[in-house]
């Protein structure tokens, strides 16, 4: 494990309040308050001139597809894209194949993860059997077996009444429940938001009413039963207002915005460009607007991408007939810095605080700190430049992102987890 | 002008100017259909292929028939013929047809945008012949052209469309068409199958028949499907029917010299009354028979063909 000395970067350090030039201290595998002369003489030096280093970018929703679909990602390749994007934590939606409904699936992931993950992958479960919304899964066993949160991510449970006792069965573990607000009846065969797009494009539509319907529902359960709620991509303005009045009153509810709701809107869909199709889908300028105000004002926690990969004969479909989801790892940084930092003036570290303090403390992980004996997980990014993103040679397995091909601005250099640096001038540096 | 597209996907993407080449073209052609011998050579030599993956008869017929009358070789393949229904993807099932030396392909689908995607992966032109509840190009090529030989321009005219809107193709590409050659377009219907996102695309959406009737010069019916109410759009066909049904006593709201249209299939005594289909101010046959002539023209024009090399012979 080798002593890194990160020289003369723009230290930002949310944790800790800290935005300032000056130098990073890893020593086995944990950051360190300063090193000795001795240390400092056989430390690998990184100069960070022009840099920002921040803590280790953390992501509460990632797809990794294993095990069951590895044809569309792995732990391993999606923890590379994700080292690749400057993230060092990353929590893994429990909708494989087998889903992880079970301490044995559990188990399985986190043997792979031991075996072939570079950064710091957490598994969540299911909140019922089969993910099927029928009767409650395992939730004890799944804590035990080291579940960080449990969710039936795109099945959303349907059951107001089976989601009020998952939410206070997994209250006694203190284990957060993660919602992706949907409600089916309304969105049958809908494959984009309902709007004057879809209207126009002849798409089935997607009403924004339909999120906003479970929004509200999760809202009450928090309230009547105290339990946490975590409420996955929020991308409906009436939305983000009832969970900014829920907060007013105290509500255990936290939500979560992508990169591509707020930086892009349906408008984006008229070619029919199925990398443009994700659930929730994108909406409406004044929705991109209302997450974005959110996000400002603290209504919306964090930011969380979805990183949800499809091989491309899969995507390379009819609109109706492809899969929802779009890749987030890689491009997360550059579009949030993009949006929220040069669109919107948010300053830096508010930005980062988003993607690395606030999404560890939700999670009650460790990382997003740089403080002196916290694990060494950190990021290394030039803000300013410009770079070529082609999704083909990404990290991931595949390669459906709608940024593929552009220029982005903002790239990460250098991503270190528990001191070893494992991506580095565009490589991963990892075994 | 010379005529430069090679597909025709959309009505909306097409601009005046196209629009009235297509109907003069179409013109053109229609008069060749009366004469004794009705094919002439335009496309002798070239393969068309009718892929229609959902089922279709009279735009099916329509194609076959206006294919031939241009003297190309037509192929038909239906959704259960094709490899579709063994798994096949579009793409590889378009691959191939292009591979079989086809050079052109018409396509009938249920999904949104699919033509467009074809035309992405083709060399050869893409004519779409219904895509999902997108648009029916030639459907509304052929309806304005339908309105034109009866109303001359349709500049200011006023066209109501009324019915299942909210799933119609035949209602986006004639909304796209007639707000382009100027008409005053109001759509009507319940609530749910004619919802107001439809204004933004420059029409007034009413769900007052009588008001919206009154005066009109052309009323267009859409098929009233019963899946809708199987979805809870509307109670029932017959509310539907004692409600917005068209029958003799709101015939009469229209001008008196108003033209009745509908694409087909037609729910006799559901969205129109059987005397009123069959009646004097009726023009659904007409708008069956003007299909060959429109087709003619796109598939020609879409092949390569000039408007002004078609020779109208008396």
């Amino acid at each position: 494990m080798p002593t890194l000395w990160i020289k003369n970067a723009r230290v930002i350090d949310p944790a800790a309040k800290r935005d300032a030039a000056g130098d990073v201290f890893v020593r086995d595998g944990k950051f360190v308050a300063s090193l000795s002369t001795a240390d400092k003489k056989r430390a690998k030096k990184i100069d960070a001139h022009g840099l920002v280093a921040c803590p280790g970018l953390v992501d509460i929703h990632v797809h990794f597809r294993e095990p069951g679909q590895t044809h569309k990602e792995t732990i391993g390749t999606g923890s590379r894209a994700a080292a690749a994007g400057g993230f060092t934590t990353v929590v893994m939606m429990p909708n494989t194949s087998p889903v992880a409904d079970n301490a044995g699936t559990i188990q399985l992931m986190k043997d792979v993860i031991g075996r072939d993950a570079i950064i710091r992958v957490y598994p969540t479960g299911c909140i019922t059997v089969g993910m099927k919304g029928q009767t409650l899964a395992p939730i004890g066993s799944l804590k035990r077996a080291g579940v960080v949160a449990i969710t039936d991510d795109g099945d959303c449970v349907q059951s107001n009444d089976l989601m009020r006792r998952a939410v206070e069965y997994a209250k006694m573990f203190d284990l957060p429940v993660m919602d992706h607000c949907q409600d089916h009846s309304m969105t049958v065969g809908a494959v984009m938001n309902e709007g004057i797009v879809s209207t126009r494009l002849g798409l089935r539509g997607w009403p924004n009413a339909a999120e906003d319907l479970i929004v509200a529902r999760n809202v009450i359960l928090a309230e009547y039963t105290g339990a946490h709620i975590h409420l996955q991509h929020i991308s409906s303005k009436f939305s983000v207002d009832v969970i900014r009045r829920a907060k007013q009153r105290g509500a255990r509810i936290s939500a979560e915005a992508t990169p591509h709701h707020i930086a892009l809107t349906d408008d984006a869909l008229a070619t029919y460009d199925t990398n443009f199709k994700m659930n929730p889908p994108l909406r409406t300028d004044d929705d991109r607007r209302a997450l974005i105000a959110g996000l400002r004002d603290g209504t919306l926690d964090i930011i969380a991408t979805d990183h949800a990969p499809h091989t491309d004969y899969e995507k390379d479909k009819e609109f109706d007939y492809a899969p929802n989801g779009i890749l987030g790892l890689e491009t997360a940084l550059p579009v949030t810095l993009d949006v929220l930092v040069r669109q919107n003036k948010f300053k830096l570290p508010f930005v980062i605080d988003l993607m690395t303090r606030r999404p560890a403390e939700l999670m009650k992980l460790p990382g997003g700190t740089l403080a002196a004996g916290a694990n060494a997980d950190l990021c290394l990014f030039d803000p300013a430049e410009k770079w070529h993103y082609d999704a083909k040679v990404g990290f991931s397995k595949s390669s459906n992102s709608p940024w593929s091909g552009q220029t982005l601005t903002g790239r990460v250099k250098t991503t270190v987890v528990g001191g070893r640096v494992v991506f580095d001038g565009g490589k991963i540096t990892a075994p | 002008m010379s005529w430069t597209r090679r597909h025709l996907l959309t009505v909306e993407e097409l601009s005046l100017a196209e629009i009235d080449q297509i109907h003069a073209t179409a013109s053109a052609f229609k008069r060749t259909l009366t004469r004794s011998v009705k094919k002439v050579p335009a496309l002798r030599g070239k393969t068309i292929v009718n892929l229609f993956l959902e089922p279709s008869t009279r735009t099916r017929m329509a194609f076959d028939m206006a294919a031939k009358r241009l003297s190309a070789d037509v192929i038909s393949l239906d959704g259960n013929s094709s490899s579709t229904s063994k798994g096949e993807t579009l793409r590889d099932t378009a691959q191939n047809i292009q591979a079989l030396q086809a050079d052109m392909i018409v396509i009938r689908h249920a999904a949104a945008g699919s033509p467009l995607y074809l035309s992405r992966i083709l060399d050869i032109p893409v004519i779409n012949a219904g895509d999902g509840a997108h648009e029916h190009p030639t459907q509304g090529l052929l309806d304005t052209f339908t309105m034109k030989e009866h109303l001359g321009s349709l500049k200011g005219r006023k066209v109501v469309i009324l019915g299942d809107i909210l799933f119609s193709r035949v209602a986006r590409s004639n909304i796209h068409a007639l707000t382009k050659l100027g008409a005053a377009v109001t759509l009507v219907g319940p609530s749910t199958l004619v919802p107001d996102w439809f204004t933004a695309m420059g029409v007034r959406v009413s769900h007052d028949l009588k008001s919206a009737l009154a005066d009109a010069e052309v009323v267009m019916l859409l098929r009233i499907q019963h899946e809708r109410q199987a979805a809870g759009l509307f109670p029932s066909l017959g509310e539907y029917t004692s409600m917005f049904g068209l029958n003799k006593t709101r015939a009469s709201w229209l001008n008196p010299q108003a033209i009745i249209m509908h694409p087909g299939p037609i729910n006799r005594g559901v969205e129109i009354d059987s005397e009123l289909a069959d009646g004097d101010r009726s023009v659904i046959l007409e708008q069956v028979s003007n299909g060959i002539a429109v087709r003619m023209a796109v598939l020609y024009l879409c092949s390569g063909g000039q408007p002004e090399l078609v020779t109208p012979v008396e």
